[in-house]
C-alpha cells in the first residue's frame, strides 16, 4: 500500500492588481508576484519542484502568450512546468495535486508554485470570454458574458432567492459603481459587474515538513488545504435551473465545507447574484465573512481573480484573523465550473493542535 | 469568530503590493486584431447537422436521449450522464415558454438588433431543455422592459426566409411573442351644441361663476338643469353657488387623461356648499395618497385667458384650507 497523501498548505501569496491597466507587460506582472512569494517564503527558484501557470491567449489576443511570461520565472536549465488555459486557481488545483503524488522534480522539496496572469483591458472582456461558448448554437447569436449573467440575476430574482435591494446592497459593498459608460442588460445595473483589470497572482504551496519550516521562519500559521474540488455543470446556460449553482453545491461537498464553522469565505462574484447563488451553495450562513478583500467585484483581474481568492483567504488564516476558510473559484458562463477549496490553521506539530 | 476587513497581526502572505517598477515612459500604443482568414469551419457531426437542416428546411428537431428526454438543441450526448442519444429526432415546437431573460437596453455592435430587445431561454414545446436565442419584443420596446416580458411568456420563433437560411441557428431571426391581443385605433368624432342651461353654466364659469338650479322640491342641482330629474317639473330659478365645498368621493387614476397628463391624479365628487348634487372634478394639490372624503376643498380656475366657453374654467379642485404636511393624515371635514 502506497503511502498517505501529505498534506499540503499555502504558504506565501502575492497579488500585483491593476484596476485601470498597465502598461507594464505580462511577464514583468508575473516577475512582481513570483519574486515577492519565494521572498515572503525565503526560498528561491531552485526549491521550486514544480511551476503551473493559469492565463488565456485571448486577453493579449496573441497565441501562446503565456509562454512569454516564463520568461520571468528563469526557466532554465529547464524547469517541470504545466499550464491550464484557465483561471489560475485551477493551476494551483493541477499543482496541489502534483504535491499530493509526490510529482513535483523538486528532490522531494516539496514546494510548488501557482501562479495566473492576464491584461484584460486590452480587448472587450465582453467578447473574449464570448469565444468560449458553444459555436453552433450559442456564439452565432451574438450572446456575451455580459448578457448572460443577467439571464441568471433574472432567474435568480424571479426565483425569490434574492431581490433588487439586496443585490444593490451588495454591489455598494464593493464600491462606487463604475459603469464603463454603458447600461448594462437589465436585470443587472451599472456598477453590478466587475470591471476589468491587469495583474498577477501567485501562490505557494508545500508539503507538510517544508510547510511547517516556512511558517514558523515567518512566525505565523500553516494554511493547509483540507478539500480542494471542482465541479462543472453542462454547457449550455439554457439547459440547467439558473436559479441555483448545483455544480458548486457538488464541489462544497465533495470539499467538506460543511465539516466545521466557516470564518471567512472568498468568492469568485463578478456580479452581486453571484454571491447570493454561491453563499446558498455553499451553505454560508450569516456568520461568515464574505469577500473581505473586497472580492472581484472590486478588482478582476482575470485569470488570477479565482487564485487571488484562495490567497486572500489563506493570508486572514495565516494572520489569525480566522481558523477556517473557504475559497471559491468559478468559469464559464453563468457560473458553470466551480472549484472550492477548504482551508484550515495548523496543527502545527510543536504548538499542539488546531485553535 | 468575527472577521475584520483586514486581518491584525503579521501579513505574511501578501498583497503586500511588488515594488512597482520604473515609472511608465510616455505610452506606445497600438492595436491588433485576431480573426481565422475567411473564417473558421467546423464540421457539425450527424446530429447538430440534423437539427440545423431541418431548421434551413424550416423545422424545429430535438434529439431523445436513452433516458427519453428530448433536448433541443440537440448534442451527440446527454449532457446529465454523457451517455450517447438515440437516432429519434422528434419536432419540437414551433411555440415555446420563457424561462429566464434579461432585458438589452442598449445594444452593443455584435448583438442582432440596433434597439431595445431581450436574450431568453425558451423551451420548446415538447423539449426538455431551453435553447437561448433572442426575443423581440417589438420596435415600441425603449429602456424599461415591457410588461409583458415574463417567465412564462409564450413566444414563437420568427425564420428567415427560405432563400436566406443557410443552416445555422440564426435561421431563427428570432423569437417574438405569441399573438395574444389586438388593438383598436378606431376613432370617432363629434360635434356636440350645448344646451341652454349647459352653455350658460359655461359662460357664468369664463366669468368665475357657477350656476346650478333650483327645483321645486327646493333641491339644488349643479350644472344647471331645464327640469328636475327627479319628478320632471321645470326648475323654479337659477342660483349662483360657492367655489367651495366638501369631497365626497373620490378615485386614483393611473391612466392619463389629456386634462390630466400626470399621473397618477385623482378625480373626485365635489358636494359644493349648498348644492345637493356632487360635481364630478379633477382634485389636485394634495399627494394622492392623503386625499380623504370629507376634505374640504375649493375650485382653482384657470387664469381669465385660458378659459372658453367650450369647456369648464374650474382647472381642478385643491384642498381648502392647503394641507397641513405636519398632520397625519389628511385634515377631516369639520361639518358637513
Amino acid at each position: 500500500m502506497s503511502a498517505p497523501a501529505p498534506d499540503v498548505a499555502v504558504v506565501a501569496y502575492a497579488r500585483d492588481v491593476h484596476p485601470g491597466g498597465t502598461g507594464a507587460p505580462e511577464p514583468a506582472l508575473v516577475h512582481r508576484v513570483v519574486t515577492a512569494v519565494l521572498e515572503q517564503a525565503g526560498t528561491d527558484r531552485s526549491e521550486v519542484g514544480f511551476t503551473v501557470s493559469g492565463s488565456l491567449d485571448y486577453l493579449a489576443g496573441a497565441p501562446f502568450s503565456f509562454v512569454g511570461a516564463l520568461d520571468a520565472l528563469g526557466a532554465w536549465p529547464p524547469i517541470s512546468e504545466s499550464h491550464v488555459e484557465m483561471d489560475a486557481a485551477w493551476a494551483l488545483y493541477e499543482a496541489w495535486l502534483r504535491l499530493r503524488h509526490g510529482d513535483d522534480d523538486g528532490g522531494g522539496g516539496g514546494i510548488a508554485l501557482a501562479y495566473g496572469f492576464g491584461k484584460a483591458t486590452q480587448g472587450s472582456l465582453p467578447d473574449i470570454l464570448a469565444r468560449t461558448l458553444d459555436p453552433y448554437y450559442l456564439a452565432p447569436l451574438g450572446l456575451d458574458a455580459e448578457d448572460l449573467a443577467a439571464l441568471q440575476a433574472r432567474a435568480v430574482i424571479d426565483a425569490g432567492r434574492a431581490g433588487e435591494a439586496e443585490l444593490a446592497r451588495i454591489a455598494e459593498r464593493a464600491g462606487p459603481p463604475e459603469t464603463g459608460g454603458r447600461v448594462p442588460p437589465l436585470p443587472l445595473r451599472p456598477g453590478h459587474t466587475a470591471l476589468p483589470a491587469d495583474g498577477a497572482a501567485a501562490v505557494l504551496l508545500a508539503t507538510g515538513p517544508a510547510a511547517t519550516r516556512i511558517a514558523r521562519a515567518r512566525g505565523v500559521r500553516p494554511v493547509w488545504i483540507r478539500g480542494l474540488e471542482h465541479r462543472i455543470d453542462v454547457h449550455s446556460p439554457a439547459a440547467r435551473d439558473l436559479s441555483r449553482c448545483a455544480s458548486a453545491e457538488q464541489a462544497a461537498a465533495a470539499a467538506g465545507v460543511d465539516e466545521g464553522p466557516v470564518h471567512v469565505a472568498e468568492l469568485h462574484a463578478r456580479h452581486p447574484h453571484e454571491e447570493v447563488l454561491l453563499r446558498a451553495a455553499l451553505g454560508l450562513g450569516e456568520g461568515t465573512g464574505v469577500n473581505p478583500s473586497g472580492g472581484p467585484m472590486a478588482a478582476d483581474p482575470v485569470m488570477a481573480t479565482g487564485l487571488i481568492r484562495i490567497g486572500e483567504a489563506a493570508r486572514r488564516v495565516a494572520a489569525g484573523g480566522a481558523d477556517r476558510a473557504v475559497a471559491h473559484a468559478a468559469q464559464g458562463p453563468c457560473l458553470q465550473h466551480n472549484l472550492v477549496a477548504v482551508l484550515e490553521a495548523g496543527p502545527d506539530p510543536e504548538e499542539g493542535g488546531p485553535r | 469568530m468575527p472577521t475584520d476587513p483586514e486581518p491584525t497581526g503579521p501579513a505574511p502572505t501578501g498583497p503586500e503590493p511588488a515594488a512597482p517598477g520604473p515609472a511608465d515612459p510616455e505610452p506606445l500604443i497600438g492595436t491588433h486584431g485576431v480573426a481565422f482568414p475567411g473564417g473558421y469551419t467546423r464540421s457539425t457531426g450527424p446530429v447538430i447537422g440534423r437539427f440545423l437542416t431541418e431548421l434551413r428546411d424550416g423545422r424545429l428537431v430535438g434529439v431523445r436521449t436513452a433516458s427519453g428526454r428530448v433536448l433541443v438543441p440537440p448534442t451527440e450526448y446527454d449532457p446529465l450522464d454523457g451517455s450517447p442519444v438515440t437516432g429519434d429526432h422528434p419536432g419540437v415546437g414551433p411555440a415555446g415558454t420563457v424561462q429566464t431573460w434579461c432585458w438589452v437596453a442598449e445594444p452593443r455592435p455584435r448583438h442582432p438588433f440596433d434597439r431595445p430587445f431581450a436574450w431568453a431561454a425558451v423551451l420548446l414545446d415538447g423539449a426538455d431543455t431551453a435553447m437561448l436565442h433572442a426575443l423581440d419584443m417589438g420596435e415600441a420596446a425603449g429602456a424599461e422592459p415591457p410588461r409583458a416580458l415574463r417567465a412564462g411568456l409564450r413566444v414563437r420563433p420568427r425564420l428567415r426566409p427560405e432563400a436566406e437560411r443557410t443552416g445555422a441557428v440564426t435561421d431563427i431571426a428570432c423569437f417574438r411573442p405569441e399573438v395574444t391581443e389586438v388593438r383598436d385605433t378606431g376613432r370617432l368624432d363629434y360635434t356636440v351644441r350645448a344646451d341652454p342651461a349647459l352653455a350658460r353654466y359655461l359662460d357664468a364659469q369664463t366669468e368665475g361663476r357657477i350656476l346650478g338650479s333650483r327645483a321645486r322640491s327646493g333641491a339644488v342641482y349643479v350644472p344647471p338643469r331645464e327640469v328636475d330629474p327627479a319628478d320632471g317639473t321645470p326648475v323654479t330659478e337659477e342660483v349662483e353657488l360657492p367655489p367651495t365645498g366638501t369631497l365626497t368621493t373620490f378615485s386614483v387614476n393611473h391612466v392619463p387623461d389629456p386634462r390630466a397628463p400626470e399621473v397618477p391624479f385623482v378625480t373626485g365628487y365635489v358636494r359644493l356648499d349648498g348644492a345637493d348634487v356632487d360635481l364630478l372634478a379633477l382634485v389636485s394639490g394634495v399627494d394622492p395618497a392623503r386625499v380623504r372624503p370629507g376634505m374640504r376643498v375649493r375650485a382653482e380656475w384657470l387664469p381669465p385667458e385660458e378659459r372658453s366657453r367650450t369647456r369648464p374654467s374650474i382647472r381642478w379642485f385643491v384642498p381648502d384650507p392647503p394641507p397641513d404636511p405636519l398632520r397625519e393624515p389628511a385634515p377631516e371635514q369639520e361639518e358637513r
